[in-house]
C-alpha cells in the first residue's frame, strides 16, 4: 500500500518531522481480533447474570386485550417475566422528534407496547432466566390475548382514507412532510430542450451486522450505579438516554463499549428491546445479559432505504442541466427511532439531489410515512445511495437523449474544481470539492477507451456488458447542525486527553470510538505526530464513559476528522507543555526545542537532549529538583467541533464495469473503481478498506438485499439464507484512488471516507446495467437488480 | 429421560470431560462451558460461518453440530492454532493487509483458509474466493482477505498491487 505523505502543507500537524500521518500502518488492535483473543459483548461473563429472552409479537398489527405468564413463570430456571406495564413503571417513553425537522410527529414508544404491537417481531413481554435456553422455553408458554388488527404496509396507500391509522393520537399515519422550492423549476421547463423523468424505486435493506445487538447490563443498588456494556457506537448518547428514562443521574451510568462485531449505523439507536433489558437489570438488581438472535436481529434491528422517488431533470439540447425535481416516498415503521429520528434518511435525499453538478432550479417533496413494518432509520451512507442513483439514472438517461458520452456529459455539468467555495441549489456549502479530478484519476485507472472497445467487440458476439458511472457528494464532519439544534443530546463535538506515565509513554483518551474501521490506528497516528512519539509508546483508551472525554462516537464519518482533530490538539498541547518541563530542566527556552521519537532535541539541529522517560521520573519523583515555582503539567485536554462548515461534504466518482447474461438474468461483476476526496488521508491502507467493504454494501444494496414483507407485513425472508448478503465469489476486486482536498475547518484537514463507498455503488452498477442492456428495449430503475427483474425488463418472462 | 449428556473430547490438544445438555450446540459449549469465546456465533443455522472450528480434521460449523456429536473427537478452534503458531502467518497478512476489520468473522475465516491452504495451496483467486463463500464478511468486501492469501505464500508481490490487476475483461 502506498503511502501518501503531504509535504509543505503549512499545516504543523502535517509538516511535523517523523509524522505518521499518511502512513498504512497497521492497527494496534488488529492481532488481538486476529487471534480470537477480541471481547465481544456476548464473550462478557458476570457473577450471577441471567439471560433475557423476549416474546415478540407474530402479528405486524394486534391489540393486546390480555397476558398471562403464569405457565412461563412456572417454567425452571425463569427469574422473571415482565410485562409491558411492569417495565412502564420505572422507565418513561421516548418520542423521536427533532424540532429542526418541522412538523415531525411520531408517538410514544414505551420499552414493551402497553396497548398494542405495531410491527413483527416488537418485543412485547421480557423472560428473564438462568440461560438463554430456559428463558426461550419459558418465553413460548407466555399466552398473550391478542386481537388482530388490519394493517398499514404499503407506504404508496398508508395515507389513503381507508388504510388503517397506526396511531390514533397522531391523526394520520404522516410522520413529515418536507417542501423545498429553490429558483424556478416551471421556468427552466418552458425554456428547457428535453425534460426526462423517471421512477427509481430502493428496496429496504439492513445492516446484518455479524454481530448482532446486545449488551449486559449490571445494576448495583447498594450504589445506585448501572453500567451497561453495550455494543454500540455512541456511548455517552446511551448514557443519557438510559439516565433520563430510568430516572438516574448520569455519572451513575457508565457505558462501556468493547469490541463491537460491525455497527454501519444499525448500532447507533435506541432499540426498545435493549432498554427492556438494562430495565430488567434494574429490577432484578443483577447483571442481565440480552443478544438477538438472528431472527430478532433481522425483524427488530433497524431497516433502511425503501424509497419510491419520482424524479424529473431539464436540459438544453447542449446537455446543460436546468433543473431537478424530485418526489420522494418513504415507509418507516411504525413510530420515528429515537432519538435520531426516522426522516433524517427523506431529508438528506431532498438536500443533496443534483449534488455534483451546477445548476439553480429544484424543487422537492418528501413523504415520511408510517407503516406496520420494522423500524427504519439511518444505516451506512444516510440517503446518499438514494440520492445518487436519481440523480445519476437521470443525468446518464439525459446524455443519451442528447447523444453525448455520459462521462462527457458530466464533466460538462460539474461544478469547477476551482469555482469553490460555493453553495449547492439546495444552499449546501462546498468548502472543496474535486469532481473533475476524480473522474480524470478514475477513467487513467479504468482505461475508459480499452473498455469500450472491449463492450464493443463483446456485443458483437451476443455478449452483454455495460459501463456505468456515479459522480457523488457525502455529508461527513456533521457540526450540531445535524442533530444538536434539533434537541438530540447527541455530542458534535469530541474531546481528547493525552497524558505522560512516567516511563515515557502516552495514554490517549478519545471520545471516538471503533467497530473495526482502524479508528484506534488513525487516533495514534494523529496522537503519535502530534507528540512527538512512536506509536507503540501509546496506550489508546475508547468506548468508555468513565475514562474518556465526552464525545459523540462513531457515525456520519465523523471519527477521524472531529475526534482526530481533538486529539491533534490535545497532542500539541502535551508537548508544548512537556517542553516546558524540559525547558525548566535544561535552562533552555522551550521555543527551541521539539519533541521526535520520543526525545527532546534541540529544534534547529535535532541533537538528543532528553528522553520523555527522563522527563517523566523527573517531574513525577524528583519534582523537588526543579525550580522553584514551576509545575509540571503532563496531561493536555481538548475538544473540538467543525465550526466553519455545518458539514464538510466530500466526493467521488466510482464506475462498475458488468456483465448480463440475457438468458438467465444473471449480473457479473467484472470491476469497480472508485477515487474518492476524503482531505488529508490520515492512513491510506485503512481508508482503501472502507472504501472497499462500503463498495461492497452498496453493491449488496444494489444487486442482492431487500428485506420482503407479504401483504400482511409478515417478513419473508429473516434469515442470512434467504436474505442475500455479497459473499466472496461473486465481488470483483476494487480499484480505490485519491483525490486529496482538506477541509480548512481543523489543522489535520480530514475528511470523512466511511459512506464514499456505500453511497456510489448502487448507481455505477444500475448505469452499467442499462448500458449493458441499451442494445434492448429494457431499462431497470427498482433495486435490487434480480434475475427476475432483469429478465422481465428484457420481456424474457 | 435425562436431558442430559456425558462427553469426553480434546479440545486444543487439551482432554475434557463434561456433561452437557444434549440440546446443546458444539459452538456454545466451545463458548460458554469451556470459556473459548474466539469462536463466534452470527446466525445460528449454519449460513455465515462465524462459528466455523476444525473438528476431526476437517471444517464444520459449531453451531449445526451438538456438542454430544463431538464426544471423542479432536476440536480445534482460533485459540488452539493460534497457540501452535499453524497459521502464525496468515494471522501476520491479515493484519498487515487489513483483511479484518471488525473482527468478529475473522476466526472461523482463518479456519476455512487454513484448510484451503492445505488441500489446494495453489488456489486462484477466484478458487480463493469460492472456497471462503461459506464465510460472510460485512466489513472488508474480501479482496484484502483474498490479498492477504496470496500475501501468506508468498504469490503476491506489493502489497496491494492487485488492485486493477485483473484486466478489464477478466
Amino acid at each position: 500500500m502506498n503511502d501518501i505523505i503531504a509535504k509543505n502543507t503549512g499545516r504543523w500537524i502535517l509538516d511535523r518531522p517523523n509524522s505518521y500521518i499518511g502512513r498504512s500502518v497497521p492497527r494496534p488492535n488488529a492481532p488481538r481480533l486476529a487471534e480470537g483473543k477480541g471481547t465481544f459483548v456476548d464473550d462478557i461473563e458476570l457473577k450471577r447474570m441471567v439471560h433475557a429472552a423476549f416474546v415478540r409479537s407474530p402479528y405486524a398489527h394486534a391489540k393486546i386485550n390480555g397476558i398471562d405468564t403464569t405457565a412461563a413463570k412456572a417454567m425452571p430456571g425463569v427469574v422473571a417475566v415482565v410485562t409491558p406495564q411492569e417495565m412502564a413503571e420505572i422507565c418513561t417513553p421516548w418520542v423521536g422528534v427533532l424540532t429542526h425537522l418541522e412538523g415531525l410527529k411520531s408517538a410514544p414508544q414505551y420499552p414493551l407496547p402497553l396497548d398494542a404491537a405495531r410491527w413483527q417481531g416488537e418485543a412485547i413481554v421480557a423472560v428473564v432466566a438462568n440461560s438463554r435456553a430456559e428463558a426461550e422455553d419459558a418465553a413460548a408458554l407466555v399466552e398473550i390475548d391478542w386481537e388482530v388488527l388490519p394493517v398499514a404496509v404499503d407506504a404508496e396507500k398508508a395515507l389513503d382514507a381507508d388504510t388503517p391509522v397506526i396511531h390514533e393520537s397522531l391523526g394520520d399515519n404522516l410522520a413529515w412532510r418536507r417542501n423545498a422550492d429553490f429558483g424556478d423549476v416551471d421556468a427552466a421547463y418552458a425554456d428547457a430542450d428535453h425534460i426526462i423523468e423517471d421512477t427509481f424505486i430502493f428496496g429496504r435493506h439492513t445492516g446484518v451486522c455479524l454481530e448482532t445487538r446486545g449488551l449486559v447490563a449490571d445494576y448495583e443498588s447498594s450504589e445506585d450505579q448501572l453500567t451497561v456494556w453495550h455494543n454500540n457506537q455512541c456511548p455517552h448518547m446511551i448514557q443519557n438516554i438510559l439516565a433520563t428514562h430510568f430516572g438516574l443521574e448520569e455519572h451513575r451510568v457508565r457505558v462501556i463499549t468493547r469490541d463491537v462485531g460491525g455497527s454501519f449505523g444499525i448500532k447507533v439507536h435506541t432499540f426498545p428491546d435493549e432498554v427492556t433489558a438494562v430495565g430488567l437489570s434494574i429490577m432484578l438488581k443483577r447483571p442481565v445479559k440480552y443478544i438477538a438472535d438472528r431472527l430478532e436481529s433481522f425483524t427488530s434491528d433497524i431497516h433502511a432505504r425503501d424509497h419510491r422517488v419520482k424524479g424529473k431533470i431539464a436540459i438544453k439540447a447542449d446537455g446543460t442541466i436546468t433543473a431537478f425535481e424530485i418526489d420522494d416516498l418513504t415507509g418507516v415503521g411504525p413510530y420515528s427511532m429515537y432519538p435520531r429520528t426516522s426522516a433524517i434518511e427523506a431529508n438528506q435525499v431532498v438536500n443533496m439531489i443534483g449534488g455534483p453538478y451546477l445548476f439553480e432550479n429544484y424543487r422537492a417533496e418528501a413523504n415520511v410515512v408510517y407503516q406496520n413494518k420494522a423500524m427504519m432509520c439511518q444505516y451506512r451512507a444516510v440517503g446518499h445511495p438514494i440520492k445518487c442513483a436519481v440523480t445519476e439514472g437521470l443525468v446518464d438517461q439525459a446524455a443519451r437523449k442528447v447523444g453525448m458520452d455520459p462521462v462527457a456529459f458530466r464533466q460538462k455539468n460539474f461544478h469547477a474544481d476551482d469555482s469553490y467555495p460555493k453553495k449547492s441549489a439546495q444552499g449546501m456549502p462546498f468548502e472543496n470539492l474535486s469532481h473533475e479530478e476524480c473522474m480524470t484519476k478514475m477513467l487513467a485507472a479504468m482505461d475508459y477507451e480499452a473498455l469500450k472497445a472491449d463492450r464493443a467487440a463483446k456485443r458483437d458476439q451476443g455478449i452483454y456488458r455495460g459501463i456505468g458511472f456515479a459522480s457523488f457528494i457525502e455529508v461527513t464532519n456533521p457540526s450540531a447542525m445535524f442533530y444538536g439544534v434539533g434537541g438530540a443530546r447527541i455530542s458534535a463535538q469530541d474531546g481528547a486527553t493525552l497524558r505522560l506515565d512516567a516511563k515515557g509513554n502516552v495514554f490517549v483518551s478519545t471520545g471516538a470510538t471503533e467497530q473495526g474501521q482502524g479508528m484506534e490506528a488513525v487516533i495514534s497516528q494523529v496522537a503519535a505526530t502530534a507528540v512527538g512519539v512512536k506509536p507503540e509508546r501509546l496506550k489508546i483508551i475508547t468506548g468508555d464513559t468513565e475514562h474518556t472525554p465526552y464525545g459523540g462516537g462513531t457515525w456520519g464519518s465523523r471519527a477521524a476528522g472531529i475526534g482526530g482533530e481533538a486529539v491533534a490538539q490535545a497532542g500539541r498541547q502535551l508537548r508544548i507543555q512537556i517542553l516546558a518541563a524540559a525547558a525548566a530542566m535544561l535552562q533552555e527556552d522551550a521555543d527551541t526545542l521539539d519533541i521526535r521519537e520520543g526525545v527532546v532535541v534541540d529544534d534547529d539541529t535535532g541533537n538528543e537532549r532528553i528522553g520523555l522517560d527522563e522527563i517523566g521520573r523527573i517531574c513525577y519523583y524528583r519534582p523537588d529538583t526543579l525550580p522553584d515555582g514551576f509545575q509540571a503539567e503532563l496531561v493536555a485536554t481538548k475538544h473540538y467541533v467543525p465550526r466553519k462548515f455545518p458539514f464538510a461534504f466530500t466526493n467521488g466518482a466510482q464506475a462498475s464495469y458488468l456483465e448480463v447474461d440475457t438468458d438467465t438474468g444473471f449480473i457479473k461483476l467484472l470491476n469497480h473503481w472508485c477515487v474518492e476526496d476524503c482531505g488529508t488521508v490520515i492512513n491510506p491502507l485503512l481508508v482503501d478498506e472502507q472504501i472497499r467493504g462500503g463498495v461492497v454494501q452498496g453493491l449488496g444494496g444494489a444487486l442482492w438485499e431487500e428485506c420482503l414483507y407479504d401483504d400482511q407485513g409478515q417478513m419473508l425472508n429473516a434469515n442470512m439464507a434467504d436474505y442475500l448478503v455479497p459473499m466472496a465469489a461473486e465481488l470483483p476486486d476494487i480499484v480505490c484512488g485519491h483525490a486529496t482536498s482538506p477541509t480548512s475547518d481543523s489543522d489535520l484537514g480530514a475528511k470523512g471516507a466511511g459512506e464514499a463507498g456505500t453511497c456510489g455503488a448502487p448507481a455505477a452498477v444500475m448505469n452499467a446495467l442499462n448500458d449493458a442492456l441499451s442494445p434492448f428495449d429494457a431499462k431497470l430503475t427498482g433495486m435490487p437488480f434480480t434475475p427476475k427483474k432483469v429478465l422481465t425488463a428484457l420481456g424474457r418472462i | 429421560m435425562d436431558k442430559n449428556v456425558d462427553i469426553s473430547l480434546t479440545v486444543n490438544g487439551e482432554k475434557i470431560t463434561k456433561r452437557v445438555e444434549a440440546r446443546t450446540n458444539l459452538v456454545d459449549f466451545l463458548r460458554y462451558e469451556i470459556g473459548l469465546t474466539g469462536s463466534h456465533v452470527g446466525c445460528e443455522h449454519g449460513v455465515c460461518g462465524a462459528c466455523t472450528i476444525r473438528v476431526d480434521g476437517r471444517i464444520v460449523r459449531g453451531c449445526l453440530m451438538a456438542a454430544a456429536q463431538a464426544d471423542g473427537a479432536d476440536v480445534w478452534t482460533i485459540e488452539g492454532v493460534t497457540e501452535t503458531g499453524e497459521i502464525r502467518a496468515l494471522q501476520d497478512a491479515f493484519v498487515e493487509r487489513n483483511a479484518l476489520q471488525c473482527g468478529f468473522c475473522t476466526p472461523g475465516m482463518l479456519l476455512t483458509i487454513a484448510e484451503l491452504m492445505e488441500r489446494k495451496p495453489d488456489a486462484s483467486r477466484d478458487e480463493i474466493r469460492e472456497y471462503i463463500s461459506g464465510n460472510y464478511c460485512r466489513c472488508t468486501g474480501y479482496q484484502a482477505i483474498v490479498d492477504a492469501v496470496e500475501m501468506t505464500r508468498g504469490t503476491m508481490g506489493k502489497m496491494g498491487a492487485s488492485a486493477g490487476r485483473k484486466g478489464a475483461s477478466a
